[in-house]
């Protein structure tokens, strides 16, 4: 599944679109420690988080996730969301608990 | 590229804000230059990870980074407290990271083992109330 279809299919919110939206998602990601994402989180990643920071979006750019779903309705700060804009990050949300999220990504990728 | 390009940057003390933005245009040069994703990967998440330390606990420093055919160079230098115990330092889960930073989500203890982890080869050079230099290096 790609960015894009994950953008199309309705099922989270569309807070930043990106660059390359038509790349592949890898695997759903679920980590709220920066400290442990920096180190897991694997590249293509759909990173399912609370934590909406600008560190956030500089750790998700540098593990090259391929974008971020802020899960419980988490919200990115002023600073966060301009960051998200300026280094093109696709960023998602959705009210949904953490696995419930990243679950439905799971399903979906499966097809 | 037959000579070393080399880049360099200034890390502020205490600004979060800017953390990152070196990793971050030294991954848009690697880019540039046609350099692996993994190799670029590396490089990104070990100097991030280099400079959050440095805005954190060393009052910021010097990020000079030399990239070759075969290799990436990354040396970070601070005039720092130095660090008294490496090898508890690089144990993952110890950390001397304030609470402000923890709130942010960082301060975990996993700064230097990822570095390590994510580096073909780094050394630890420190000496306290001098200051700290690490050399990193991804192999292309």
């Amino acid at each position: 599944m790609t960015v894009q279809g994950l953008l199309d299919s309705g099922m989270f919110t569309v807070v930043n679109v990106g660059e390359n939206p038509e790349r592949e998602i890898t695997v759903p990601f679920c980590c709220d420690l920066l400290s442990i994402a920096m180190g897991r989180a694997p590249a293509g990643c759909a990173w399912v988080t609370v934590m909406g920071n600008m560190n956030t979006l500089a750790v998700a750019t540098l593990t090259d996730a391929a974008c971020i779903i802020m899960a419980e309705g988490a919200v990115l700060d002023e600073i966060a969301m301009k960051k998200a804009k300026d280094q093109e990050i696709t960023v998602m949300g959705t009210e949904l608990p953490i696995f419930d999220a990243a679950l439905k990504i799971h399903q979906a990728m499966q097809g | 590229m037959d000579e070393a390009i080399v880049l360099t940057y200034e890390i502020s003390p205490d600004d979060f804000t800017r953390a990152g933005e070196a990793s971050s245009d030294v991954k848009g040069k690697l880019k540039q230059l046609g350099v692996s994703p993994e190799a670029i990967r590396k490089v990104a998440i070990a100097m991030y990870e280099g400079e959050i330390n440095m805005v954190i606990h060393a009052n910021g420093g010097g990020i000079r980074v030399e990239i070759t055919p075969v290799e990436i160079k990354m040396i970070l230098a601070d005039v720092g407290p130095g660090i008294p115990d490496v090898e508890q330092a690089m144990k993952a889960g110890y950390s001397t990271a304030p609470d402000e930073v923890r709130s942010l989500g960082f301060g975990a203890g996993m700064g230097l083992p990822n570095m390590k982890k994510y580096t073909d080869d780094m050394t630890i050079e420190t000496q306290l109330g001098v200051g700290t230099t690490i050399t990193m290096t991804v192999k292309m």
